[in-house]
């Protein structure tokens, strides 16, 4: 037991109350009402009356549900969290050489972020040389995959890949794991950017194939993993993308956890048991500046979902009531102007991420508001998780803000907002419904347009952009480091001649096999992918036939 | 069509091209110039650059703005050749988003009239593309002055 404090200038708490209070309000002249982005009041002191009934005892422990402090018992002091740096740029052999060097300055787990016209399904020689490689690495066919992930123990390290419908990218890794002899069965990662409704919503550069394709898919996705590649998370269900095109945060929340029961209920009607498949979902999440926030909304996510998950959903394995997240830190928060401060800004986002209790976190770099990273800006990052971590000692406690009179409240109102909004969906008649519609897509719309508001009245401080700027930061705006524009010509090149020494028939029966799983009911299309793949087909050539079979679609433009 | 007075209505384009889908610098900027009382035609992302050209020709615009957030400027000089190619080397261009500094002088060498970065306000934003507006207007009628 601890010792009783010893006897301390305490006034009785009633008369000390109102004396705050009158003090307070001489003390600042003109109150202003302040909400934070979600639009919840923030009252400027928490007391043990804000505290919902119950008090401590109604927290609960880490690892046990409602998980509002954390989903394992252990969380970060006895593993920390997994450190994934996203990377991707110029060819395969540009990518391999930046992939090992952040693998032996600490980082912990692979990322592959493909060039855009990758995610846009075409191949390099339908697109302009300019445009190849500057966002992520050229990865078309099995064999670039193979060049990518060289000396990289594929049993060992968990690779995530950001691999929308119909996951082109895990077919090619699988297809290279095979080659090398490498059981599926021991291959773990995620496929990111599996969540077509976050997609067609808010980031339509991962956009492929019509609503229903991509939810067939999906499922298709899904069930097939679970046979082949066990340890493979299949579903990564994204609020990344709607906060950064504007969604508040409670907004990316609800919306996120909304998408989740759609995609959970989808799975169930196709008849899979949710204690098979939801310990196979992990969420990914956007960290802004607003600290607090953040903080409350990862804690009100986490015991919304483990709610949704036994009640809704009808799962009794704890293990599908866990809500494991990756987080990035928000580039949309990164300034261009005077972008070392940027270093400051990330290092309080992944602070908030850390205190919410994620599972996986990638730190932005300094330079991301001016291009895409270079070596140093993508050094920095791994150095502020290795500083927060091992200097700074934020993962000595579990749920250290946790019994905060503030955070406490502040996560109570979050969860209240964040089932308000989701109510607005199931009244639409669930995610798919209400994305379809434009619901959801005209709800973030309206919120970014009142964000840049915030910012053009001066109400949210930018500092550097509306609030102490200055006009000599030019030199602290790194070079741009481009792909060499030879290089990727010589890879275009290998890849069309590539091309060019298969046997057309061959080509021509693998695509055959893709529409006849697209169209029949109980084929499964992404095994036709895995099949492809290995045949040697090319990302445009398996993206293009499913388009054609199952459909394209832009997505609702909503202004 | 005047260029002064009230009555003045720029006609601005504002599309991407390329290959990213990042839209909400582009919704937000077509959003302030109609609120400007501009005259806005508003395309999704991943216009090809003959797209883009036909239609600154069909819709008889000043200013054609381009969103970049993912390197997609690189391909602007390759549309500032059409524009001229299509006879339309009075429409002003401008470009908003991630453009480094030493990729921004290459676009203004190859004619784009600004480039605007993280940070404009939306008033800086719709004053510039109403000057530019007024530019092409100018530069037209010099033109057709002259034939």
């Amino acid at each position: 037991m601890n010792k009783p404090v010893e006897p301390r200038l305490l006034a009785d708490s009633e008369p000390a109350r109102a004396r705050w209070q009158r003090e307070y309000r001489e003390g600042v002249a003109a109150e202003r009402a302040i909400a934070n982005v979600s639009g919840i009041p923030i009252a400027p002191l928490y007391t043990a009356a804000d505290r919902r009934p119950g008090g401590d005892d109604a927290l609960g422990y880490p690892g046990q549900p409602d998980y509002t402090r954390g989903i394992y018992a252990t969380m970060h002091r006895g593993r920390t969290w997994t450190q994934r740096q996203l990377i991707g740029l110029g060819t395969p052999a540009d990518y391999n050489e930046r992939l090992r060097s952040i693998l032996a300055r600490g980082a912990t787990a692979v990322s592959l972020i493909p060039c855009n016209s990758v995610y846009r399904g075409y191949d390099m020689d339908s697109v302009e040389l300019e445009l190849l490689g500057t966002c992520g690495v050229v990865v078309n066919d099995a064999e670039h995959m193979d060049r990518c992930l060289e000396g990289v123990d594929l049993a060992e390290v968990s690779c995530a890949m950001n691999d929308p419908s119909p996951f082109t990218l895990l077919a090619f890794m699988l297809v290279a794991a095979e080659r090398r002899g490498i059981d599926w069965k021991a291959i773990s990662g995620t496929s990111n950017q599996s969540d077509y409704l976050s997609h067609y919503v808010a980031n339509h550069m991962f956009y492929r194939l019509a609503l229903p394709g991509a939810r067939r898919v999906l499922m298709d996705h899904i069930g097939w993993c679970r046979q082949h590649v066990p340890r493979w998370n299949p579903m990564s269900v994204v609020g990344q993308h709607m906060q950064q095109a504007g969604a508040t945060p409670a907004e990316a929340m609800a919306f996120t956890l909304s998408s989740a029961v759609q995609n959970a209920e989808d799975c169930i009607a196709r008849g899979m048991d949710p204690d098979e498949f939801l310990p196979r979902f992990t969420f990914f999440f956007d960290i802004s500046l607003s600290f607090f926030e953040e903080v409350a909304k990862f804690r009100a996510g986490r015991r919304i979902w483990a709610r949704l998950a036994r009640e809704r959903l009808g799962a009794s394995d704890e293990k599908s009531w866990r809500f494991k997240f990756h987080a990035q830190t928000s580039g949309v928060d990164l300034t261009r102007q005077q972008p070392l401060n940027n270093i400051a800004r990330v290092t309080a986002q992944a602070m908030a991420g850390i205190f919410g209790g994620l599972q996986s976190l990638h730190t932005d770099a300094y330079d991301e508001a001016y291009a895409t990273p270079g070596e140093v800006g993508a050094r920095i990052a791994v150095a502020t998780q290795n500083i927060l971590r091992e200097e700074a000692h934020l993962t000595d406690v579990i749920d250290p803000l946790g019994g905060s009179y503030y955070v406490e409240s502040l996560t109570d109102a979050m969860e209240e907002k964040i089932l308000a909004i989701m109510k607005t969906v199931d009244d639409a008649g669930g995610m798919y419904k209400a994305v379809e519609s434009g619901l959801v897509q005209r709800t973030i719309g309206a919120s970014a347009m009142r964000f840049q508001e915030r910012v053009e009245s001066g109400e949210q401080v930018i500092v550097g952009v509306n609030k102490y700027r200055s006009d000599d930061d030019a030199e602290h705006r790194p070079p741009v480091d481009r792909p060499d524009r030879e290089q990727m010509q010589r890879h275009r090149d290998e890849f069309v001649a590539a091309k060019a020494r298969r046997s057309p028939s061959a080509v021509a029966k693998a695509l055959d096999a893709l529409t006849r799983a697209a169209e029949s009911d109980d084929g499964n299309v992404f095994g036709a992918v895995v099949d492809g793949a290995r045949a040697g087909l090319s990302n445009e050539e398996i993206c293009a036939r499913l388009r054609r079979d199952l459909g394209f679609g832009q997505p609702l433009v909503v202004v | 069509m005047s260029d002064r007075g009230a009555d003045f209505r720029p006609r601005v384009l504002v599309t991407k091209i390329g290959l990213d889908g990042h839209d909400r610098g582009s919704r937000i900027v077509a959003a302030a110039c109609r609120d400007a009382g501009m005259e806005v035609i508003y395309t999704p992302p991943w216009q090809s650059i003959p797209a883009v050209v036909k239609l600154a020709l069909e819709e008889d615009v000043d200013v054609v703005g381009i969103s970049s957030l993912a390197t997609d400027h690189l391909i602007v000089p390759k549309l500032m050749a059409a524009l001229r190619d299509a006879g339309l080397g009075d429409v002003r261009v401008v470009v908003g988003g991630i453009v480094p500094d030493d990729e921004e002088r290459s676009l203004l060498a190859s004619g784009v009239r600004e480039v605007f970065h993280p940070g404009s306000t939306m008033d800086e934003i719709t004053t510039r593309i109403r000057d530019y507006a007024r530019e092409a207007r100018r530069a037209r009628a010099d033109a057709e002055n002259e034939t």
